[in-house]
């Protein structure tokens, strides 16, 4: 096993590498350059350009590309266009919005689909069966911002049950109870629609690893020892099923940061992927490079977590 | 009296070979009442849109601007769905919309499949070092997040039209149909028949596209039908993010994106429900259509 971890995390730095030059070349087609930030009606031109020749912008490719991801390894990427800020102040400011919708988000989706897979997977070719798996098969198929909307419209505008934008109310004070509420309250609805919709695949593996289960030999064993079916699902079937269901968690988070973009657009709720389409509509590249390449490290990082966790839990998935 | 004699006999041959592709099919989708709703109204859907956008609508008449019919409301002087901040029809646009969606999800599908399949077939056939080789490079870009990136790349490109965007999208579709096509025919280039054509002399180019090929059938129709709804998706998604078509050509996520004004998502609804629901309809309906020949196309699934 933990030649596969190794090996595993030995292939990502070729991964991270290519990536970065992938990035690093889109980025050079961009027009302008760290420095454009600097520029305001007061500053002289020659300074700028002084500052272009010091910072090696005439320098070859290679050069420049070695500077910048050295840099961007002690977390400097430079400075933003529109803010006029370091580029890591900005990201870290809305990276912790993102991380609390994210989180409350996972905790949704698996408090969601944990129940109605096993239900699924234990009263299989039910009427309920049937519905779960109409509801996995509607949310799968349907694209997540049409429906966000629809959620803004329904709950938000016609309801108004719940806040439409932003992270917490106007004028609280930070710190205090309501603050934390207002911040809790505006999650609310952005992290329960996306866990409505991203249930799909945790549904579908408990399920058929629940049908599975039951023609296992630990089961029959089991039940022949006189041990009633309630416990042999809670004791027997769910620990066995749920594991994998861990592992899950790589992807999962892969996909939210993905997705982030859309709900965070569609809910107003300032994250990083909000600003990921802030930064593309002001052309603010110093921002946009960032957040590709952050965004990208987080999903190689999360697919190297899932493996490395089903590598664990899963002898069958073991390849040496 | 003879004539009726062979029909009976071609019958009861057909009865007694195994069903063929096609059969099988229709089977599934007479057994799924759901499955062959979906079918004939996606199909009529599909077809409708086309003969509206191409025969009866006028996409500079309705493209005009008209200040004075500013947000009519719908069925208000033969607006069917009302008018747009700018006085425009909205059911034209909505069929204008909804044409170019699917055309350009068509395109996306078209050129990404023929590269997946082709590269996953060759993949398969060969293994070793060609499989190896793109297997790392698809297992990279698979876990890249694309959305962002097919953004940043819209966005250099310095002027670009509807082409450019089904290109753009495509170079990131082909992925995952040449890996789920590959892991099939690694295992169908291990057969017999292969082996047998290999000693034939066949070249490795007719057995792969005629020897192999026919054989996924099955798998392919089911991976375009999916692959096509979910082009409709991405190409949707990015126009409603402001990064598919240019402003000037309607998409239904564009469409949809007039609901990012908030006067417009909570008061005029006209203007972004109808290409909403007509997303929600057309995904959900092509989707079902996937999953019945999906049941169709693996034995232990099949209803019929």
């Amino acid at each position: 096993m933990w030649k596969t971890i190794v090996r595993r995390v030995l292939i990502m730095i070729p991964q991270l590498f290519i990536l970065s030059l992938l990035i690093f070349i889109l980025a050079k087609q961009m027009p302008g350059d760290p420095f454009t930030g600097l520029i305001t009606p007061e500053t002289d031109p020659s300074v700028i350009e002084e500052l272009r020749v010091k910072s090696g912008f005439y320098d070859p490719w290679y050069v420049q590309y070695y500077n910048w991801i050295a840099n961007a390894a002690q977390g400097d990427f430079g400075q933003s266009y529109t803010f006029k800020k370091p580029v890591a102040d900005i990201i870290g400011d809305r990276a912790m919005n993102t991380l609390l919708l994210s989180l409350l988000s996972v905790f949704f989706l698996y408090v969601l689909a944990i129940p109605l897979g096993v239900l699924a997977g234990r009263y299989h070719d039910s009427f309920l069966d049937k519905s779960i798996v109409l509801y996995s098969f509607i949310s799968y198929a349907i694209p997540a911002f049409v429906l966000y909307l629809i959620f803004v419209f329904v709950f938000g505008y016609r309801l108004m049950w719940f806040p439409t934008s932003g992270t917490v109310e106007i004028g609280m004070d930070p710190g205090t109870w309501s603050y934390y509420w207002s911040k809790f309250y505006h999650l609310l609805l952005p992290a329960a629609s996306y866990a409505l919709l991203g249930t799909t695949g945790v549904i579908q593996y408990l399920r058929s690893e629940i049908i599975d289960a039951k023609t296992m030999d630990y089961v029959k064993t089991a039940r022949s020892k006189g041990i009633p079916m309630k416990k042999v699902y809670s004791r027997h079937i769910f620990r066995n099923s749920l594991l994998p269901i861990a592992a899950f968690l790589g992807f999962t988070i892969t996909g939210l940061l993905g997705g982030s973009i859309f709900i965070e657009t569609v809910f107003a709720y300032p994250g990083m992927g909000k600003l990921f389409v802030e930064s593309i509509s002001s052309r603010d590249y110093s921002v946009i490079t960032a957040l590709v390449m952050l965004y990208g490290f987080l999903a190689l990082l999360g697919s190297l977590l899932s493996d490395i966790i089903l590598s664990i839990v899963d002898p069958r998935i073991r390849i040496d | 009296m003879e004539n009726k004699n062979e029909q009976t006999v071609e019958k009861l041959e057909s009865q007694s070979s195994p069903p063929t592709g096609i059969q099988v099919i229709w089977r599934e989708f007479k057994k799924d009442k759901l499955a062959m709703f979906s079918l004939i109204g996606s199909i009529l859907l599909m077809i409708a849109i086309m003969i509206m956008a191409f025969f009866t609508i006028d996409q500079t008449e309705v493209m005009k601007i008209q200040l004075l019919e500013r947000f009519t409301e719908p069925g208000v002087r033969g607006y069917i769905l009302g008018a747009d901040e700018a006085g425009r029809d909205m059911f034209g646009q909505l069929i204008i919309g909804a044409k170019n969606s699917i055309l350009i999800a068509i395109a996306i599908t078209i050129i990404a499949n023929v590269v997946g399949i082709a590269l996953g077939i060759i993949m398969g056939y060969y293994g070793g070092f060609i499989d190896n080789f793109f297997m790392r490079i698809i297992d990279f870009f698979i876990t890249l997040p694309t959305t962002m990136i097919i953004i940043v790349v819209v966005t250099i490109i310095p002027s670009y039209g509807i082409v450019d965007l089904i290109l753009i999208i495509a170079a990131f579709q082909w992925m995952s149909t040449a890996r789920l096509v590959r892991s099939k025919a690694l295992s169908e280039a291990r057969r017999d028949y292969i082996s047998a054509s290999k000693t034939m002399g066949t070249s490795d180019f007719a057995i792969m596209f005629k020897g192999l090929l026919p054989n996924l059938s099955s798998l392919l129709i089911v991976e375009v039908t999916l692959s096509f709804a979910g082009n409709v998706g991405i190409e949707t998604g990015l126009s409603f993010l402001g990064f598919g078509l240019p402003p000037s050509t309607p998409s239904l996520g564009t469409l949809v994106s007039y609901a990012m004004n908030p006067i417009i998502l909570s008061s005029k609804w006209w203007v972004w429900l109808p290409a909403s629901i007509l997303i929600l309809v057309m995904m959900l309906g092509i989707n079902y259509v996937g999953q019945a020949l999906r049941r169709s196309a693996d034995a232990k699934q099949r209803l019929g």
